[in-house]
């Protein structure tokens, strides 16, 4: 539960374009990371890269290393699928299977993991993931219905569900409020603010006052211009980003007096 | 989505609408009434022209016993054939446009879907003689090995057709034509699948067979289905193969490898017509009714299993 990621000189690829260079950084655990920045600077292109989602795009591919509690992601022995295990993630936008039911959207992980579950244990750990993502009590009643059918910050929701029901040791999350109103926002970064006692939480954000709200260290990516790859220009405990940054770019950005 | 109508106003206000919209919604609506008509006069004229055979006293159909006992061996065949085509093709071209979809590296796959949709341009007689001609021949010897070593099932009883012109043949022919029309819907269904949901299934952890078990699949069964109806439509009315390939003599049987074998009501109907006069026409024409009112409800049951779970299909 809850692991350590050291990511270092991590070079990110699509072919050849170099998209990312040089990341180094450690990111603690039961703790939200944030990851802030103008689009097109590689944030989410890094946050791909931690649970080896980034390879799934033909082409896309990584040097350097990422290491979870001494175990190299991209070491030769190591499974994606068994990495994508360990660290699960909640996309941009809510994508629960509109093929399944409420119940079986949560228990897709764990059909997955082709453990024979009783059916009484599987109840009980899809109401624990659920109640986890404070949905519960809105979908009791409609368990055998499509997910799909749900509000958008349900939907999400519904997703981090799903994403916890495997029991991760790392969430990662893609702008998971992009998408939402402000009230489903809130319920989300609630969420994450309970979530983050047992997991190892990273978020891409564009919201600097949600990055300001959750998070207890903040990372800043830039490029210096288009074609060129991004970077990671600071990290620093959120607390200190957003008061008195390093660098000036951080600053900039952060004023809003950017470019 | 449902519109519900507001009762309008009182007064001579009425909602603006354009001539462009109401030319199209004009000729929307009228190719979907001629539709309708199109239907209606076939079923017409096949009910019409049935009624004599139908009314008709049992000793003057051709065979002497009556319309049923024309008609069932025939219904038999036809639903037999279209059967086991329908078995052999559907896993088969739904493998095919995984493979092509998802596995296949892209320059391949490319080649690979024109290849496959090139099969449906081949007409149905050149399928017809390379049945007879090719297929046939080369079956006898796996038609043997089946009758000597699963003979027990009623299926392989035997004895074993020595021209290979059988109901199995016949059935792998239809298969092989109606092979490219499920897997063209199939693929192109299967290229609809969201990345979205395709990334959710290998975030969670699903290896690449587990995420198209997971995402791809089930999003894309209303398609399966439906292109199996279509081929299934195809495999039904399809004359001139079967006429070529199955040797017809006997009635209802479920031996699938020897010569004795029901005809379909297609192949059935290009045989006998040109030699038919007076109520044997009638008799023919009640088979094709019968033909029709299959494809009916074979269509309508398409419809209600995609329907039975339309909630859970993606489509919302």
């Amino acid at each position: 539960m809850a692991k350590r990621i050291d990511v270092s000189d991590l070079n990110i690829y699509y072919g050849n374009f170099l998209a990312v260079e040089g990341v180094n950084v450690s990111i603690e655990p039961r703790s939200i990371t944030a990851l802030i920045g103008p689009s097109g600077c590689g944030k989410s292109t890094f946050l791909r890269t931690l649970n080896r989602m980034h390879e799934v795009i033909p082409g896309a591919r990584v040097e350097g290393k990422v290491v979870m509690d001494g175990h190299d992601l991209y070491g030769a022995d190591a499974d994606p699928v068994d990495v994508r295990r360990q660290i699960g993630m909640v996309f941009q936008r809510p994508n629960p299977f509109p093929t399944m039911s409420i119940y079986e959207n949560v228990a897709a992980g764990m059909r997955l993991n082709a453990r024979r579950m009783k059916k009484s244990d599987l109840d009980e750990l899809v109401e624990r993931s659920l109640r986890g993502a404070n949905l519960w009590e809105e979908v009791k009643d409609r368990l055998d219905r499509p997910g799909s059918g749900l509000s958008g910050g349900q939907q999400q929701r519904l997703c981090i569900a799903r994403a916890i029901a495997v029991e991760p040791d790392v969430l990662l999350m893609d702008e998971p409020c992009s998408a939402l109103d402000p009230i489903s926002t809130l319920a989300i970064e609630d969420l994450m603010t309970e979530l983050k006692e047992r997991y190892t939480i990273v978020i891409v954000t564009h919201n600097m006052q949600q990055a300001a709200r959750v998070s207890e260290s903040t990372g800043f990516f830039n490029l210096n211009g288009v074609g060129q790859p991004g970077r990671l220009i600071e990290f620093n405990p959120t607390e200190k980003i957003f008061s008195n940054p390093d660098q000036k770019a951080t600053e900039d950005y952060i004023s809003g007096r950017f470019g | 989505m449902t519109a519900t109508r507001t009762p309008s106003p009182p007064g001579p206000t009425r909602p603006v609408r354009r001539l462009g919209d109401r030319v199209f919604a004009g000729s929307a609506r009228g190719a979907g009434i001629l539709i309708l008509v199109i239907l209606a006069g076939v079923a017409a004229f096949l009910v019409a022209e049935a009624v004599p055979a139908i009314t008709a006293p049992a000793e003057e159909i051709p065979g002497g016993e009556g319309l049923t006992a024309y008609i069932a061996p025939l219904v038999f065949g036809t639903l037999l054939a279209a059967l086991i085509a329908l078995v052999v093709a559907t896993p088969l071209a739904v493998a095919i446009a995984l493979f092509i979809t998802h596995f296949a590296p892209r320059r391949l796959a490319q080649g690979l879907g024109y290849l496959v949709d090139l099969l449906a341009a081949i007409p149905s007689i050149v399928y017809g003689f390379w049945g007879i001609s090719w297929l046939a021949p080369k079956m006898v010897p796996f038609y043997r090995w089946l009758e000597d070593n699963l003979g027990f099932i009623p299926f392989f009883a035997g004895p074993t057709s020595a021209t290979g012109r059988t109901m199995l043949t016949a059935g792998l022919v239809l298969a092989i034509m109606i092979l490219p029309i499920i897997s063209a819907i199939s693929r192109e269904v299967f290229l609809q699948v969201p990345t979205l949901h395709k990334e959710a299934a290998l975030a969670l952890g699903a290896t690449r067979w587990e995420m198209i078990k997971m995402a791809v699949i089930p999003y894309g069964k209303s398609g399966i289905i439906g292109g199996s109806m279509l081929g299934l439509g195809r495999a039904l009315g399809e004359t001139l193969a079967v006429t070529l390939v199955l040797s017809v003599s006997g009635g209802i049987t479920f031996n699938l490898i020897s010569s004795g074998n029901p005809a379909t009501i297609a192949a059935n109907i290009a045989l006998q017509f040109p030699e038919s006069t007076g109520i044997a026409v009638n008799t023919l024409i009640a088979s094709g009714l019968a033909l029709f009112v299959i494809t009916l409800v074979v269509n309508m049951l398409a419809r209600w299993i995609v329907n039975r779970r339309a909630d859970f299909s993606g489509a919302n």
